[in-house]
């Protein structure tokens, strides 16, 4: 019911806005005109941006689950009585602000930066290069610097679900497994990552959709080339004053985002997702 | 080669007239079994070190495993044969547990060594041993249906698609549990879970199959039925059966051999009969029943007699006989027997289990008689105190 009041009626009224126009250049008034050009213009305008954006939200992900699967495994299964504390380890990151941590980034992705360092000492500059993932021998203001602080955003958003999921697993399945002559890559692939599917939906949702609109990273470590969506809707509200637009855009992501999370709760309420 | 195919013959017009299906597919499983054992590519990596011995199956060669303040086991060496129906039998906490997972390699020993076939297979990951275990929980994949839960091991060795059907079909028909392949684990029973448990694990053809107190989780009515379907099963796939239990009833009626554990060391191995009848100490002789422990000489010396073995009659012991002036404390009616405690006039606790039909008439708390035994009947102790 509370989500209907906060998040539902707000976005309803954005619809009038959004089928404005602007008064004049200089301020946030409008009038409604019914202007349905605005979506047209929008989605030609940002086409790009809005793919870029779902597409750094997704490499992000990927990378995410990748950190994940074997960070929530270690937890859930070899944490021990350490659990707790690992788990508290996985969220401190997220008590900070999300504008400190990107700035933390900028001076460890920085050209003078240890990263670089580390790349450069291990002769990979211009085998990242060649890969795209460097630009010019830069990590800062590139897609990959990117990608690492969304990835830093959304990795316990990943972890702590997936660690949830991996609790209701018995490990005597994975011993018996051991058992029937599997080895720990079948052990994995065949009970660890089916049962754990309820976690990694419930990971998918909480960090996919705060990465697609992620506003701080790309401003911070991106490129002009690397902004995302959030940023583009920033701009047209706040420097162009285009608030008509800006409301469109925003329905926009949001009609996308919504039909990503009903595919995902296709056919189970949210109630069965293990929220953490 | 030529014999057993003329043999397989001469059975196949059988198997459609007997409804004993189970001695064709012991017969398939002793062909698949040398296939098992010798290809390296079934064997699923097994590390092969040395010649394989004769007909022992296991071996544990003075193993040791020690956990801060739990159940281990200490200097441990044990045998078990091809073919054999082993029990180990203990109270809780006595290591028997412990043995079974360092058999199937989940413990690591701390000295000593595991022997697979002949194989020194002390370091080897439990995947890579020709050994199964059923669970006590039964641990069964919820997420798969009974029939690739079972077919689970036959993927994992990467055995071709025909043959994995072929075996899963004819382990589900073993266990009887053809008509429920599509079922989910928590949409069967009890015993029918344990089933599936059981071919799951004897799919694998192992060279032995290790069974957790398989029963323990059961009501008392389907332990009964099960243990007879054990017997059954073990006795059509002729594979060698490593019982873990605290239930004696069940040792002694299902094992060819068995062995009793006591604080993480062997007490006595033997045949049921031999360990119930002669037991070496008085551990083993409670376990294994009620039992009369009698003091013998003044060396703190025990005789033990069963319970069965005690007749209670008016009249003194006869020529030959031994024999306790006792008091009745206390009876109880069990249906086809009757336990009747009673003290004896110096002071002993006895216990004497008789069939009901055998029994002096009237008798009553209080009342005083004769306890009588033949002295052959009774069996002095070596070890006396426990």
């Amino acid at each position: 019911m509370w989500l209907l009041g906060l998040y539902v009626l707000p976005l309803l009224g954005l619809v009038p806005l959004s089928l404005s126009e602007p008064l004049s250049r200089f301020g946030l008034d409008t009038v409604f005109t019914g202007r349905v050009a605005n979506y047209s213009e929008v989605l030609q305008a940002y086409g790009p941006i809005l793919l870029r954006s779902f597409s750094f939200a997704a490499i992000a992900t990927a990378v995410g689950l990748v950190l994940a699967y074997p960070l929530a495994f270690a937890i859930r299964f070899r944490g021990g009585r350490w659990q707790p504390l690992l788990i508290g380890l996985v969220v401190l990151p997220s008590l900070s602000s999300f504008l400190v941590r990107a700035i933390a980034w900028t001076s460890l992705l920085g050209d003078n930066g240890p990263v670089l360092g580390l790349v450069e000492s291990l002769g990979l500059t211009d085998g990242l290069n060649g890969l795209g993932v460097l630009r010019d021998g830069r990590l800062l203001n590139t897609p990959t610097a990117v990608i690492i602080g969304l990835t830093n955003t959304l990795l316990p958003f990943l972890v702590l679900p997936l660690v949830v999921a991996m609790q209701r697993i018995d490990p005597r399945l994975l011993e018996a497994a051991a058992d029937l002559h599997a080895g720990p890559l079948r052990r994995f692939i065949r009970v660890v990552w089916p049962l754990s599917l309820p976690g990694l939906g419930a990971g998918l949702l909480l960090s996919l959709i705060p990465a697609a609109g992620d506003v701080v990273n790309p401003r911070f470590l991106g490129g002009p080339n690397d902004r995302m969506i959030a940023n583009a809707i920033d701009n047209l509200l706040l420097v162009q004053l285009q608030a008509p637009r800006a409301a469109a855009l925003t329905l926009v992501l949001t009609a996308l985002i919504t039909v990503a999370v009903g595919l995902q709760l296709r056919g189970r309420g949210l109630e069965e997702l293990p929220l953490p | 080669m030529a014999l057993r195919d003329t043999k397989r013959q001469i059975n196949r017009p059988i198997r459609h007239w007997w409804t004993f299906r189970g001695q064709a597919i012991a017969e398939q499983w002793l062909d698949l079994l040398p296939r098992v054992l010798t290809e390296p590519a079934t064997l699923n990596g097994c590390v092969v070190a040395d010649p394989p011995g004769a007909a022992e199956v296991i071996g544990l060669r003075q193993v040791s495993r020690r956990f801060d303040g739990m159940a281990g086991v200490e200097a441990l060496s044990l045998s078990i044969a091809a073919g054999e129906f082993f029990s180990l039998l203990g109270p809780s906490g006595c290591g028997k547990t412990t043995t079974l997972r360092l058999i199937a390699g989940f413990e690591r020993p701390q000295s000593g060594s595991v022997l697979l076939q002949g194989h020194d297979l002390t370091d080897a990951p439990p995947h890579r041993r020709p050994v199964n275990l059923v669970f006590q929980n039964y641990a069964l994949f919820p997420h798969l249906s009974v029939w690739d839960n079972v077919a689970f091991g036959p993927r994992s060795q990467r055995l071709a698609e025909a043959e994995i059907r072929q075996r899963v079909g004819q382990t589900l028909e073993v266990v009887r549990l053809s008509e429920l392949a599509r079922r989910r684990p928590h949409q069967l029973s009890g015993g029918q879970q344990q089933r599936v448990a059981l071919a799951r694990a004897l799919v694998n053809a192992p060279a032995a199959l290790l069974l957790d107190e398989p029963l323990a989780a059961l009501d008392p009515d389907l332990r009964r039925t099960m243990r007879s379907e054990l017997k059954r099963i073990q006795r059509e796939v002729g594979i060698t059966f490593l019982l873990v239990t605290h239930d004696r009833e069940e040792a002694l009626s299902l094992s060819d051999r068995l062995a009793v554990l006591h604080q993480g060391r062997l007490e006595q191995v033997g045949s049921p009969r031999q360990l119930y009848d002669r037991p070496r100490s008085a551990v083993v002789a409670t376990f294994l029943g009620a039992a009369n422990l009698l003091p013998e000489g003044n060396g703190g010396g025990m005789r033990l007699l069963r319970p069965e073995r005690l007749r209670l009659s008016a009249t003194p012991p006869e020529a030959g006989e031994r024999g306790l002036r006792a008091r009745v404390r206390e009876l109880a009616f069990q249906g086809a027997t009757v336990e009747v405690r009673l003290c004896s006039d110096n002071d002993l606790s006895l216990i004497a289990i008789d069939t009901t039909a055998g029994l002096p008439d009237h008798l009553r708390v209080g009342q005083e008689l004769w306890c009588r035994w033949d002295p052959a009947d009774s069996h002095l102790l070596e070890t006396p105190s426990p």
